[in-house]
């Protein structure tokens, strides 16, 4: 009896019995779909954490003072911008903020973050204007009272009319809007989009007055050198200031807690799965043990008509492969399917590894539990397995 | 008759259990049936006849004692050859019918010609064949729970005769019939003896043993009666 009349066998027992043979399939691609798609949703918020706070910058430190001293001023801005001290600094932001009230045409709209800064902000904060232009450093010298708007800002204020060129009052003063500022994915509760950003100097000037800077924006030449940048603005920070009168937060510092925190969600998810992935599987062994009584009468039959040992082994395989691997696969296919629409606000991205955990640990789930049952019944005498109840 | 019988056994016995629960469910049993001989095993419930069948069917094996099917002495076979041997030689037929649940009934004939590796259209036309012998031509896309219990009976018969075996073995094949479908069953063994088949069957209705040539009456292991009957009967 060749391989291929095996087979047929194999196919027409699934056939015979297609409520079982579905109810089997349908246990294992719950179980491999579950597993794939958790993963994947694990995978994916982990994944937007990080984009999230690449967006803000990685290779970015942020100088801010402590509540003790009101000690960071323009001039330890300028300190820090030093080719000798701290070569690998990018470049340096002195910044400003403050709340304020924008009014246009009788629209008031009021911010939290009114940045006063130097044109280099803007790259070094990875937000470039989406429209109009950013202020120039002669702008800042000058002080003129231009604004960029983020693009909250410029849909509340601004319905139907493009913003740039117009003027707006801040704080009493007008500000000729210069460009806005392009949409960017927000960071936690805050919109990072309700902001305006303008000349520190027409800033401090209109709104803050001369005190002391709120933080200083410094971007190192890349990511990689974050640490060293780091230990060389200490250095020179602390010739100047006391030690703990101000403190540097690290963007890749964050990405990388953040990133700890997100692997932990994944593997928990992974671990609900997993576990169904196990319900799944008792599932499958239920099914498969359930029917061993039926098998193993038909297979004390097909002994008494003559099928050899092997040829007997080979089909029950066949068919507990079939029903694993068939099974497997749908589920592979709807965790694709379902990883392409949003889940509680996450887009899941697959991990491969999962894929193969998950179709390997079903498979070898259907194989053992359909295969070890009918090894034992194929090794009876015809009328013990005949007997067999 | 020829030399050599289509079945010989000697001093077969078959114990099970062990010390004090030690049942001798065959005490020397010596027996042999020559080609084209219909035979009827009889006995009451415990003697050992259904032992006895699954013996000769190589569905067990004795505890001692030599079995000749065809003139091979099965002790000495191995696994696969014994799936040969249930294939080629033995055709067999149980009282609870055993079709293959969900599986029409040619399908159910074709499986022992599957077995011996017989192609797809020439094992189906013997099927055919064979079915049709049986009466049931006109059911063999019915699946065994679509058939009533004499018809079920006789695709078991058409199944177990599809190979051409030198022995039919029947285990009660009337046990669980009425007397209408009895009448079929037995019907279709007269045909086959009459065409030369060798046939033993084992039943405990004196109606059905009346069919055959020769009768074995079993007891408590021990052949205890072995006559000529019926038209056959010196």
């Amino acid at each position: 009896m060749n391989f291929h009349e095996i087979v047929r066998f194999a196919l027409r027992g699934i056939g015979a019995n297609k409520l079982r043979s579905v109810l089997t399939m349908l246990g294992i691609l719950i179980g491999v779909a579950a597993v794939i798609l958790l993963v994947a949703v694990g995978n994916g918020s982990a994944q937007a954490i990080a984009d999230r706070i690449s967006a803000l910058g990685t290779n970015t430190l942020t100088v801010m003072s402590t509540s003790r001293g009101a000690s960071l001023s323009p001039a330890t801005a300028e300190a820090l911008d030093d080719p000798v001290l701290a070569p690998d600094v990018k470049s340096v932001s002195p910044v400003v903020s403050t709340s304020a009230t924008l009014t246009y045409e009788g629209a008031e709209h009021e911010i939290s973050t009114f940045v006063g800064t130097t044109p280099e902000w803007f790259t070094a904060s990875n937000f470039p204007v989406g429209t109009g232009a950013v202020f120039t450093d002669d702008d800042e010298a000058q002080a003129r009272r231009v604004v960029v708007i983020g693009q909250t800002v410029a849909e509340e204020l601004f319905t139907g009319v493009d913003p740039v060129g117009e003027q707006v009052t801040i704080g009493g003063a007008l500000f000729t809007v210069a460009g806005v500022l392009q949409e960017k994915s927000s960071s936690g509760f805050q919109d990072s989009n309700d902001t305006a950003v303008a000349p520190l100097s027409a800033v401090r000037q209109v709104l803050a007055g001369y005190g002391s800077l709120s933080s200083i924006l410094v971007e190192a030449h890349d990511s990689d050198m974050v640490d060293t940048v780091q230990s060389e603005i200490t250095t020179v920070l602390n010739q100047r200031l006391d030690a703990d009168s101000y403190r540097i937060q690290n963007a890749s510092q964050l990405l990388e807690t953040q990133t700890e925190t997100a692997d932990t969600f994944t593997t928990l998810l992974g671990a609900v799965a997993a576990i169904s992935l196990l319900v799944g599987g008792i599932g499958i062994t239920n099914i498969m043990l359930v029917t061993v009584t039926e098998r193993t009468r038909e297979i004390g039959i097909r002994k008494a008509l003559g099928a050899p040992r092997r040829v007997i082994l080979s089909q029950f395989l066949i068919e507990a492969t079939l029903l694993s691997v068939i099974g497997g696969g749908l589920g592979v296919a709807a965790a694709v399917i379902g990883s392409r629409f949003e889940i509680v606000g996450v887009t899941p991205v697959i991990v491969p590894s999962s894929v193969a955990l998950a179709l390997g640990v079903s498979v070898l789930i259907g194989l053992f539990f359909g295969g070890l049952p009918a090894a034992r019944a194929a090794r009876l005498r015809p009328i013990d397995a005949l007997r067999y109840e | 008759m020829s030399a050599r019988p289509v079945l010989d056994v000697r001093s077969l016995t078959k114990v099970y259990g062990a010390g004090d629960t030690l049942v001798r469910a065959l005490d020397g049993v010596s027996i042999e049936v020559e080609r084209g001989e219909y035979v009827a095993i009889m006995g009451s419930s415990g003697s050992g006849k259904s032992t006895l069948m699954n013996i000769l069917g190589c569905l067990d094996v004795p505890s001692t004692g030599t079995y000749l099917l065809d003139g091979v002495d099965v002790s000495r076979l191995g696994d696969a050859q014994l799936a040969l041997v249930r294939n080629r030689l033995i055709g067999f037929v149980f009282q609870a019918f055993n079709l293959i649940p969900r599986t029409s009934a040619v399908a159910n004939v074709e499986l022992p010609l599957a077995y011996s590796g017989m192609r797809a259209a020439e094992r189906r036309r013997r099927a055919m064949f064979s079915l049709d012998l049986v009466g049931l031509a006109d059911r063999a896309e019915h699946e065994p729970n679509q058939l009533s219990g004499g018809q079920q009976q006789r695709v078991a018969v058409a199944r177990a005769l599809v190979t051409e075996p030198a022995l039919l073995l029947a285990d009660e094949p009337t046990g669980n019939l009425d007397s209408h479908a009895t009448e079929e069953v037995l019907r279709v063994f007269d045909d086959l003896n009459a065409a030369g088949r060798t046939i033993v069957l084992i039943t405990h209705e004196d109606e059905v043993a009346a069919h055959a040539d020769r009768l074995i009456r079993l007891f408590d292991g021990h052949v205890v009666e072995d006559a000529r009957i019926g038209r056959h009967a010196a």
